[in-house]
């Protein structure tokens, strides 16, 4: 299967950058849910909206780069979907003992990492 | 001249001084004691003078045997120390004039410790007075003795400490430690000049003793030494070093201007008075004057008389006179002895200045006696009255003290000079025969009779008012005769006043050729020379004019206390002018001592304030640097520092708050990092 | 005896053993004054033996130094520990030994840190020891620096109201003093590269020390000028220590805020290092500049014998009177030392001159730290009283103090038969032929001081006595036994002082043998 000759045209032209820019986009979204939620549940989907981002660009980077008949791309981001699933299981984990030794998940209220 | 007597001669000034030592570590009640020692020991002197005298006598005799003129002069000279490569000589020395001397202080000083006894019977402190009696005897001893002009200093100085001591012996009294301080200070301005004296005759002569085998300063090659060398103002080294020593002499012996100290030193017990006071301290200038005579006579150039002795003979006579005019005035009893004191050693130096040392050496003996008599009648009198002094207030006492009034009557006839009996007479005989032989001028010798009358009559002014008239005060009224212990040496003194006229009359002038050389020869014709029997005639006549005016002016009636002096009705200002002592001490007061004080506080204000001031200056200036490096150090090094330090700490405390725990905010810094690193190197 | 000595440092031994008994003395406890008292004279008065063990064995006769002791200290500035005793520091060495004792004995009246006191007391000694002792400039003015510190303590510690100010003072001013000395020595060194005494004064004598300092560089075309400011700088700094008016206000206050034992040391020792100084540096080293400002030099010893004992007259304060007469007694001493070295003049009157001047730094040890001792004793008696105006009368209830006393004043004031006047008579007999203009201005301050003197007879015994004092006692029988020896001293010194001459008779005459 050769996905390099995989192509969808839209008849505007899809470029590298509009990956780059979508992957941006989510970037930011996933960013500003990190640092402005106020429920670590919420915080973990945004880090998990980042990494999809991440997992975006690695796709479009390896499209549009020099070696697309490497499957270099696709097996980074399965790799890091799957490493994302165990660390969001590990990070719900996290949440739930928080929450049962503060009976908060509200991320502002740790304030034990400070020094 | 080697004499067994001269290795005994220290025993002398010795036997006092142990006496005066073992005195010193006594407790105060050994009265007995102390008595004893002081008196055993200046009896024992006495009998070594006595030896001493009798050898100089024999030898002497028996000098006239080979040659004129020669006189008998042992000395015994010793190591003291050495420096360098010499050695410091002192020695001791017995010619006639020791001789005679030693015998006068022995026995007048043990007479006046014997009255003593009965004299400061009350005192408690009688221990210390005899003590330093003792003290006082060795130093005149040693001080007749000494071959050394040092170790006559030394004693002199030491003769002036007794006198300081003896004088404030009463120290609670504050007029007798005024007097005791007037003392010392005073003597010591004129030993300053004796001092120097030394010092130059040291440095000139090379040695400090007197005879030395024909090394010694009296001896011709140190004489011709120094009468030829020439000092800055063209005088004599010898007549130069000749006024400095008569400066200690005046000093000791209450010359004019340094007279002022005598008088005031009555303030003392009446037997220091007599002794030192009168009989022997005050005559150490004139026995120093004596002692160098061949100094003070060695002729320089044209001159016939030695400048130095001419000083000493204008001094002794304007001395004499001037003492006598203030005797007159005076009311208590000791003064007027003190100023007459002062005028008969005027007497002394005028004698010696004319050339007369023999004749001024009997004088002093014989005043030694009578005035001894005198101090110690007026302490009996004193004694006797209940410790009054004025003579105002006495009157009448020849009933109540016989025994005192005889001799007081001899000892004033004695020092008036009364003819023929009295060796007071013939001393003032042979000074007015000097004198009138003076080629210098006469008018010494009209001062010498001037003096001579005034001494009548002040004498008589004293005999009369004490003595005679009516009875002034309830002191005199309850005087009694005084005891034993004290007539009896009184009456040994008027004895000594009258037999010693016997062995100086012109007609045996024994005593002159026992001091100067010479054989003595009995002749009575002498007697009958013009000359010698014109100036007898004017001296008896001074004498008669002065007893008579004084019994005109105060014999014939009797003067109560609070009646004026005749003389003082008489010439009202000229009698305060000697009542005030002619204002010396005012004088002193207004001059010397304003201007000591003055430089004093002149000193003491350069010290404070200059020398002070310059370190305390130099303290500003420093300081006033050190402000600048204060400011350095304070407020741009250590406010720097300071502030530095608060910087770090305050950005510390800042950046910690960053450190808050919250991951959001951490992400959000990181991302704000993140934005910046993108904007950079986008930048870039 | 002489080899059986020498075998052993004996000089060196003299320097320790005060110090080891400083050690011992602050050792003990402080709550146990007594103690620490007794160790302290215990030591002193081991030193006194020592000091006795080498006078045995002291040849006064030979010339040069006895039990040298020489060995490189700083080899490459060519400094030497170099000790050495003749005459001249034998005596002073026996008057510091002599001294110590009275001053650990005296009644103090000190309350605290007893210990520490009587430690600083004997370390005192045994820098002042160092100080005659030395022979090279380095050790020497190390001493003499040392000396300052235990000076300072006793003063700041265990002085009277003012104690801060004078001991500041004393401390400063002499260290002031020092400065200039110690840059004078410098540049000599500079110039010559030698530290020792000894040799610089070989070159002086054989003439040849203005020859060296031509060479130098920093000299050249002036050596005369040279060593002539060399001089005044070394002038200055002994000056100081003597003192020699002007340089002398620090010693009115130290003197008077001190403990009156200290001030027994500091008048009885430390005035004479300055003297000390004039004797063994000044004169053998720079006679030819002394010469050259030998005017000046006698204008100074006049105002130093006239002027203090003029302030004295106007003074109240005991210890200030005694502060200024010591001032004057030094004077003295100066003016000897500047006529020495008149050019010709009679051996005889130099000799004189020199002799009286070192036995007058005896006799005034003595005698000063005779009157200060009784000074203290007043001073405890009178709960720290001592001035003129709150005495009076005193001999009634106190007569052998009074008397002991007056006898310390008259030896003072020179009066014959007791030790101040032997050495002053040799003073005027040697200085009257070399300078006579200044022996002469000099005079009057025989009588000043007169005059001073029995002016604190007459307040302090003298008149009624004043009721205050009703219960005055009178010397303790310990006391007695304490004055009595420096009492006897004065008699003996007075009358026979032929054995103490002796002792240095032999430096004199070196000295002014080797006088250009």
């Amino acid at each position: 299967m050769n996905f390099a000759n995989l192509s969808f045209d839209f008849g505007v032209g899809i470029t590298l950058h509009t990956y780059l820019v979508l992957s941006a986009a989510l970037f930011c979204i996933g960013l500003v849910a990190v640092l402005a939620r106020r429920n670590a549940i919420l915080v973990l989907v945004g880090i998990e909206l980042m990494l999809s981002a991440a997992n975006i660009n690695f796709i479009a980077f390896w499209r549009f780069g020099a070696h697309p008949e490497e499957m270099v791309g696709v097996l980074f981001a399965l790799f890091s979907i799957a490493v994302a699933a165990g660390e969001a299981a590990v990070g719900l984990a996290l949440i739930i003992l928080v929450y049962r030794h503060y009976k908060t998940i509200n991320p502002s209220q740790f304030r034990s990492l400070n020094g | 001249m080697d004499n067994p007597i001269l290795s005994y001669l220290w025993l002398v000034p010795v036997l006092p001084l142990v006496s005066a030592a073992i005195i010193a570590v006594c407790p105060q009640p050994c009265r007995r004691l102390a008595a004893t020692l002081t008196i055993g020991s200046m009896i024992a002197s006495f009998f070594v003078a006595l030896a001493a005298f009798l050898t100089v006598l024999g030898v002497g005799g028996s000098a006239g045997g080979h040659g004129g003129g020669e006189v008998f002069r042992g000395f015994f000279n010793f190591e003291w120390f050495r420096f360098g490569g010499e050695a410091l000589r002192l020695g001791l020395l017995l010619d006639p004039l020791t001789a005679a001397m030693l015998v006068m202080v022995t026995f007048v000083g043990s007479l006046i410790c014997i009255f003593s006894v009965g004299y400061m019977s009350h005192d408690k402190n009688f221990t210390r007075f005899f003590g330093f009696l003792s003290l006082f005897s060795a130093a005149m001893l040693g001080l007749v003795i000494a071959n050394s002009l040092l170790l006559l200093f030394m004693c002199w100085e030491l003769v002036g400490l007794a006198s300081y001591l003896l004088i404030g012996f009463w120290y609670h009294k504050p007029s007798a430690v005024v007097a005791a301080q007037k003392a010392f200070i005073t003597t010591r301005i004129g030993d300053l000049g004796f001092f120097l004296g030394m010092v130059w005759l040291s440095s000139e002569a090379g040695t400090l003793l007197f005879y030395d085998g024909g090394n010694g300063l009296l001896e011709q090659s140190a004489l011709t030494k120094m009468a030829t060398g020439l000092t800055v103002g063209g005088m004599a080294v010898s007549t130069v070093i000749s006024l400095l020593l008569f400066c200690g002499a005046a000093g000791k012996s209450g010359q004019f201007p340094l007279h002022v100290w005598l008088p005031d030193a009555m303030e003392g017990p009446t037997p220091v008075s007599a002794l030192i006071h009168a009989a022997t301290m005050v005559a150490a200038g004139v026995f120093l004057v004596a002692r160098v005579y061949p100094l003070f006579s060695v002729v320089v150039g044209p001159e016939t008389v030695s400048a130095a002795l001419q000083v000493v003979a204008w001094t002794g006579a304007f001395t004499a006179v001037f003492a006598a005019c203030i005797a007159v005035a005076q009311n208590d009893i000791k003064r007027i002895l003190a100023y007459s004191t002062v005028s008969q050693l005027g007497y002394m130096m005028l004698c010696l200045g004319v050339g007369g040392l023999a004749g001024a050496i009997f004088h002093l003996i014989a005043h030694a006696f009578f005035k001894a008599l005198l101090f110690l009648g007026a302490g009996s009198v004193i004694h006797g009255c209940h410790e009054e002094q004025d003579i105002r207030r006495m009157g009448d006492l020849r009933h109540r003290m016989p025994v005192t009034f005889v001799v007081y009557g001899i000892g004033m006839m004695a020092l008036s000079g009364f003819p023929f009996f009295f060796s007071g007479f013939w001393s003032k005989e042979e000074i007015l025969h000097w004198t009138h032989g003076w080629p210098v001028s006469q008018v010494p010798f009209y001062m010498a009779l001037g003096g001579a009358f005034l001494t009548a009559f002040y004498m008589t002014r004293q005999m009369f008012f004490v003595f005679f008239g009516k009875k002034h005060s309830k002191e005199a009224a309850g005087a009694h005769e005084s005891p034993a212990v004290m007539t009896v040496p009184l009456a040994l003194l008027a004895a000594g006043a009258v037999l010693l006229s016997l062995v100086a009359t012109p007609a045996w002038p024994w005593f002159h050729h026992f001091i100067e050389g010479g054989e003595t020869h009995f002749d009575f014709s002498v007697f009958f020379v013009f000359g010698n029997l014109a100036l007898m005639g004017a001296s008896i006549l001074v004498v008669g004019a002065g007893v008579g005016i004084g019994w005109f002016l105060y014999g014939r009636k009797d003067l109560p206390e609070a009646v004026a002096d005749p003389l003082d009705r008489a010439a009202h200002p000229v009698f305060q002018v000697l009542q005030n002592r002619f204002y010396v001490d005012e004088f002193y007061a207004a001059t010397v001592f304003r201007v000591l004080r003055g430089a004093a506080e002149v000193a003491a204000f350069f010290d404070r304030f200059v020398w002070g001031g310059i370190v305390l200056f130099a303290r500003g200036v420093a300081r006033f640097f050190s402000v600048f490096a204060d400011v350095y150090d304070r407020h741009l090094f250590n406010d720097g520092f300071d502030s530095g330090c608060e910087a770090f700490r305050d950005s510390g405390g800042f950046l910690s708050r960053l450190q808050n725990g919250k991951i959001q905010s951490y992400l959000g810094v990181a991302g704000a990092g993140v934005v910046l690193l993108i904007l950079i190197i986008a930048w870039i | 005896m002489t080899n059986y000595l020498s075998a052993i440092p004996v000089l060196s031994l003299l320097l320790a053993l005060p110090l080891v008994g400083a050690l011992a003395t602050s050792l003990v406890s402080s709550r146990r004054p007594e103690v620490a008292r007794s160790v302290a004279l215990f030591f002193s008065v081991l030193v006194a033996l020592l000091v006795a063990w080498i006078g045995v064995s002291f040849q006064p006769s030979a010339t040069g130094y006895q039990f040298e002791e020489s060995v490189w200290w700083i080899r490459a500035l060519r400094v030497q520990y170099h000790l050495g005793l003749d005459g001249l520091s034998f005596l002073l060495v026996l008057l510091t030994a002599v001294l110590t004792p009275f001053a650990i004995a005296l009644p103090s009246g000190i309350r605290e840190k007893q210990n520490v006191y009587y430690a600083l007391i004997l370390c005192l000694q045994g820098i002042v020891f160092g100080v005659f002792l030395s022979l090279d400039f380095v050790l020497w003015f190390l001493f003499w620096e040392l000396s300052l510190i235990p000076g300072f303590f006793l003063i700041k510690v265990w002085g009277g109201e003012k104690r801060g100010f004078a001991a500041y003072q004393f401390f400063l001013y002499t260290l002031a003093g020092s400065v200039p000395m110690l840059v004078g020595f410098l540049a000599l060194f500079l110039a010559t590269g030698i530290f020792d005494f000894t040799k610089l004064a070989g070159l002086s004598q054989s003439q040849i020390l203005g020859g060296i300092v031509a060479q130098f560089p920093w000299a050249a075309g002036f050596p005369d000028l040279f060593l002539l400011g060399i001089f005044v700088c070394v002038f200055v700094g002994l000056a100081v220590k003597v003192p020699v008016i002007p340089l002398h206000t620090w010693l009115p206050e130290a003197y008077t805020q001190a403990p009156s034992g200290v001030t027994m040391l500091f008048t009885g020792l430390l005035s004479k290092m300055g003297v000390y100084g004039f004797l063994r540096i000044l004169l053998p080293i720079f006679p030819e500049q002394m010469q050259t400002l030998q005017q000046p030099l006698l204008w100074l010893a006049v105002a130093t014998i006239v002027l203090p004992t003029l302030v004295a007259l106007v003074q109240t304060d005991l210890k200030k009177i005694l502060a200024y007469s010591s001032i004057n007694h030094l004077g003295y001493c100066l003016l000897g030392i500047c006529a020495v070295v008149s050019v010709g003049g009679a051996k005889e009157a130099k000799e004189a001159a020199l002799s009286g001047v070192v036995l007058q730094v005896f006799n005034h040890g003595v005698t000063a730290a005779a009157l200060f001792a009784f000074v203290g004793l007043i001073e405890v008696r009178s709960g720290g009283l001592r001035s003129l105006g709150d005495f009076g009368g005193l001999r009634k209830v106190a007569p052998v103090f009074c008397g002991l006393m007056g006898i310390s004043l008259f030896a003072s004031l020179g009066l014959p038969g007791l030790n101040g006047f032997v050495g002053e008579f040799l003073i005027f007999r040697g200085v009257f032929p070399l300078a006579s203009w200044a022996a002469v201005l000099s005079l009057p301050a025989l009588l000043f001081t007169a005059v001073v003197f029995l002016r604190v007879l007459a307040k302090v015994f003298s008149g009624p006595l004043n009721p205050v004092w009703e219960s005055f006692p009178d010397l303790r029988s310990s006391e007695r036994w304490l004055m009595a020896p420096l009492v006897a001293l004065m008699f003996g010194l007075g009358i026979y002082p032929g054995p103490l001459l002796n002792l240095f008779n032999q430096s004199v005459v070196t000295m002014i043998q080797f006088l250009p």
